[in-house]
């Protein structure tokens, strides 16, 4: 007979799983993280390689010659973005014109839902001018786009001035394949996310913009830039875009190929990589590196111009000029020359870059962790709610042991009513549509009331709401249907374990980084919280681990990691300001971490928080 | 059968027996089918190959009407190609390959292996133009030189088929069986490229191959300007090697076969004799890269009132 249906075998099979559980999870959970742990060590990772054949080697002949002409156009710009307030746009206009670029500009305004500390307004209103430089022969059926972003006060000037020197130069070589068209954006993500509406015609968040007059064909990768000084020591990469979304690893392959070459520094996380993997300070370096990027990609907001692009399918970076104290300088004429070969690179491509990986880590720019490698560390998390899940299957399953009282035992052995599990699901759940729609609708009540900002005031109800959360499910059973049975609170686990498994596991699939640590903290709970555990410490316990504070922890890591370490107060205030910032990422570019946490996570913690209050 | 070729001198025999031995020599026709397998912008290296031969070719006598030259792609009018209207194969631009007498007879999708075996078996429909055919006789020297992207016993064509070396075997055998060839010298330029003639078995066929089964046949130079590599090692070395031949020039295959050594391919090239009936070291180059006619000057009169007796 099979294993699983000769009985015999079943029932010891069954009575293992059910002695061993609590060691098998304890041990799953330590292996899961010692993995995601050893994922930054250096001989289980790989090295990074071009996988578009299209793309060959570096074996191109940069010629950018014009790097102080590019400065100087910077400081012109610096100067009319002073006089006109904002972004110069007849200025920008009149000289990606001289350049023989084909301009267009677009307006745009966004009423925000409120304001927050930047804009200190609702309305923000701007201008997006882009010039197109025609490929000399080829049909215009693809694209490339450089960008830079018109930021307000002395940021960003340079780049501008690389794009139009580097707009001037590539005017006048003949073997563009694809049109390469020059962005500078205003108010940086929302004017990004304006122009590429109206390029795709498409209307996802509600922003008003003109239509794009000048078109040029489907993007097939994008790069934006940020510099801010004449001179860098170092470029740094960025690659996380909204909601978790990497581009294509090549696109990182090709630009630490051309660092390389040319000889200039690049780091990822603003961390130079080191060669000494096997001592211990090496590995603490990649370890941090490595859980920078897990943290920024988990935040689900696009940390650079490029976050946009790369929901249409378009792989796109940010490329940062750092200038720290290093002695070895870099000038404008080398990342030009940087800048040139890798698009002349992309310009050879046949199709967009879907070679390489979409999802992995990297601890280092030269070294990458796939997702065949790290996503076992989150299956050995997701493993102890499946046994936990098992476990409780047989505990209800098995009938009690018979007592004296065979009334009580009847009673006890009737599955428990659909409402009592019913109840707290969707007492939880409506708490979350209130934790998600609140905050924003009761602002105006909440500035009447309170001496507070709008901003301020949305974070604060937001809190309240989830503090009040607290306090509501536990006594819904007990008024809806008496004494909570024994099996009730078995029934409501066995559900919640399952849905919070569920829930983990659909979000690590899209956002892996965001799916661990929410396992990390909500796993330890689902699997130990029972009506029985000591009620004061396991509610403090809970609370540690519930998504809000975790947050709250994330946030001083964030700062630990790099190297800006914060007072309290000043750390709290960050939490505050993240909290807006995720609420508007929402409302603004359609970020998916906010109602997730609100609508999903929040209610599955709150159906635990209702099992350890059972009695 | 002795056939000696046109090194033996013109003996002082009877005029009759002479012209006899004239007749007699082995080919009275040369044809070339010079084919490029590869498409993509990448793959210029093959495009240059393919028409490095044809200039040796050409160079060295065989026609226009004698050549079937099939580029699967178009690298002179490439959008990436910064020299427009020109295939460089030495790098610094020293030597353009393509020019304003080029003629391409099966170009772009054309180039398909049902094209090919048609075109080498001659069974073509009857609207195909001259220029498409291989009007080879039974008294044609035919080259032919395969280059692109390959393994182990197969070709690739055009990144969405390939030939095997059974098929093409299959095709030089109805050749030799209608009759379509004196002599066949097969070149193949790619990775792995002596799969390609291990099941060749019909009779007069020598070949070369740029690397053995396991190695991959290297490229030559990038041309750092241009953006990709040029030439593929192997027909680098051979193309050097032809630029030496003039048509009165008495190199044999021998001479062939040392081209390109292990030191300057890194690939270790091969070559087939087995099936060829003559001795190679007997064969001149120009029996396959040239179309030599030939031409002997006499001031007598032969009066050819009797049939000619061949020396066969």
């Amino acid at each position: 007979m099979g294993l699983l249906s000769d009985p015999n075998r079943r029932r010891a099979l069954i009575s293992l799983l059910t002695r061993l559980n609590a060691p098998i999870c304890v041990v799953c959970y330590m292996a899961g993280v010692a993995w995601f742990m050893g994922l930054a060590f250096e001989p289980f990772t790989l090295r990074t390689y071009m996988s578009e054949n299209a793309m060959g080697s570096t074996m191109v002949e940069e010629r950018f010659p014009a790097g102080e002409r590019a400065l100087g156009t910077g400081r012109e710009f610096s100067a009319h973005k002073k006089k006109a307030g904002g972004m110069p746009v007849d200025w920008l206009v009149k000289t990606m014109q001289s350049r023989g670029l084909e301009v267009f500009t677009q307006r745009f305004s966004r009423r925000l839902p409120f304001p927050d500390e930047d804009k200190e307004r609702y309305m923000v209103k701007g201008t997006n001018v882009y010039g197109i430089l025609r490929a000399p022969r080829a049909p215009r059926t693809e694209a490339l786009v450089l960008s830079a972003p018109c930021s307000p006060g002395d940021d960003n000037n340079q780049a501008v001035g690389v794009l139009l020197g580097l707009a001037q130069y590539f005017r006048n070589q003949v073997f563009w394949a694809k049109d390469i068209i020059f962005l500078v954006n205003e108010h940086d993500l929302i004017g990004m996310q304006a122009w590429l509406e109206g390029y795709h015609h498409t209307n996802t968040t509600g922003m008003d913009w003109s239509p794009l007059q000048g078109r040029g064909g489907s993007i097939q990768a994008a790069l934006s830039l940020e510099l801010s000084s004449d001179v860098v020591t170092s470029l740094d990469l960025v690659l996380e875009g909204l909601n978790g979304q990497l581009p294509n690893l090549d696109l990182a392959n090709l630009f630490y190929a051309f660092c390389q070459k040319i000889g200039v520094l690049c780091t990822t996380q603003g961390k130079l990589q080191r060669n000494d993997w096997d001592s211990v300070s090496g590995y603490s370096h990649a370890v941090q590196t490595m859980m920078l990027m897990v943290m920024k990609q988990a935040s689900g907001r696009p940390w650079g111009d490029h976050g946009l692009f790369l929901r249409y399918h378009i792989e796109a970076a940010t490329i940062k000029g750092i200038n720290s104290f290093r002695q070895y300088k870099t000038d404008a004429t080398t990342i030009g020359r940087l800048l040139e070969g890798m698009y002349r690179k992309l310009n050879n491509l046949l199709e967009r870059l879907h070679q390489s990986y979409f999802f992995y880590l990297m601890p280092s720019l030269s070294h990458f962790v796939s997702i065949g490698y790290y996503m076992p560390a989150f299956g050995l998390l997701a493993l102890i709610l499946l046994l936990r899940a098992l476990d409780l299957w047989i505990q209800l399953a098995t009938p009690p042991p018979r007592t004296e009282d065979g009334v009580a035992d009847a009673e006890q052995m009737s599955s428990p009513g659909v409402l009592s599990v019913l109840t707290p699901l969707v007492i939880s759940h409506l708490t979350g549509v209130a934790l998600y729609t609140l905050p924003i609708h009761f602002q105006e009540i909440a500035v009447e009331h309170f001496p507070v900002s709008e901003t301020e005031a949305v974070v604060l109800t937001a809190i309240a709401v989830y503090t009040a959360g607290l306090a509501l499910p536990h006594n819904t059973h007990r008024l809806l249907t008496g004494r909570g049975t024994e099996n009730g609170w078995k029934v409501l686990k066995l559900v919640a374990v399952l849905y919070l498994a569920v829930l983990l596991g659909c979000t690590a699939l899209i956002n892996f980084s965001l799916g661990f640590i929410l396992a990390l903290t909500l796993v330890p709970v689902a699997a130990f919280v029972t009506p029985d555990v000591p009620k004061a410490l396991s509610a403090f316990i809970m609370v540690i681990l519930s998504p809000a504070c975790t947050l709250l922890f994330s946030v001083f890591l964030f700062q630990e990691l790099q190297e800006m370490p914060v007072s309290f107060l000043d750390g709290w205030m960050l939490y505050l300001s993240v909290i807006s910032q995720g609420i508007l990422d929402h409302a603004l570019y359609g970020s998916l971490v906010y109602p997730l946490v609100a609508l999903l996570v929040y209610p599955c913690w709150l159906l635990f928080w209702n099992i350890l209050f059972w009695k | 059968m002795s056939l000696t070729g046109s090194t033996r001198r013109f003996s002082p025999l009877v005029p009759q027996e002479n012209a006899g031995q004239f007749f007699s020599s082995g080919h009275t026709n040369n044809w070339a089918v010079l084919v490029c397998t590869s498409r993509f912008w990448f793959n210029y290296r093959h495009v240059a190959n393919t028409l490095s031969v044809y200039r040796s070719v050409k160079r060295l006598g065989i026609p226009d009407s004698h050549i079937v030259l099939m580029l699967a792609d178009d690298m002179a009018c490439n959008h990436r190609n910064p020299k427009p209207a020109t295939v460089f194969s030495h790098k610094n631009m020293e030597l353009n390959v393509y020019g304003d007498d080029v003629e391409v007879d099966y170009r772009g999708y054309e180039v398909t292996v049902e094209n090919f075996l048609r075109v080498l078996t001659g069974r073509l429909p009857p609207s195909t133009p001259r220029s498409k055919r291989l009007l080879s006789d039974d008294r044609s020297n035919i080259l032919i030189y395969l280059t692109g992207h390959g393994g182990n016993g197969f070709l690739k064509f055009q990144d969405s088929e390939e030939i095997s070396n059974v098929e093409l075997a299959d095709a030089f055998e109805q050749m030799w069986q209608k009759r379509r060839y004196n002599e066949l010298l097969f070149i193949i330029d790619t990775c792995q490229g002596a799969s390609m003639y291990e099941r060749f078995y019909s009779p007069n066929l020598m070949a070369l191959a740029s690397s053995q089964v396991g190695e991959d046949s290297l490229s030559h130079q990038p041309d750092l300007a241009i953006g990709v590599h040029l030439m593929d090692r192997y027909t680098f070395y051979l193309l050097e090697f032809l630029e030496d031949i003039h048509p009165s020039s008495k190199a044999n295959m021998n001479d062939l076969f040392k081209v390109c050594p292990k030191s300057q391919c890194v690939s270790t090239p091969g070559h087939r004799t087995d099936l060829f009936l003559r001795d190679p070291g007997s064969a001149l180059i120009t029996d396959f890269f040239g179309s030599v006619r030939k031409v002997e000057i006499t001031m007598e009169t032969i009066n050819l009132t009797e049939p000619i007796h061949s020396f066969r």
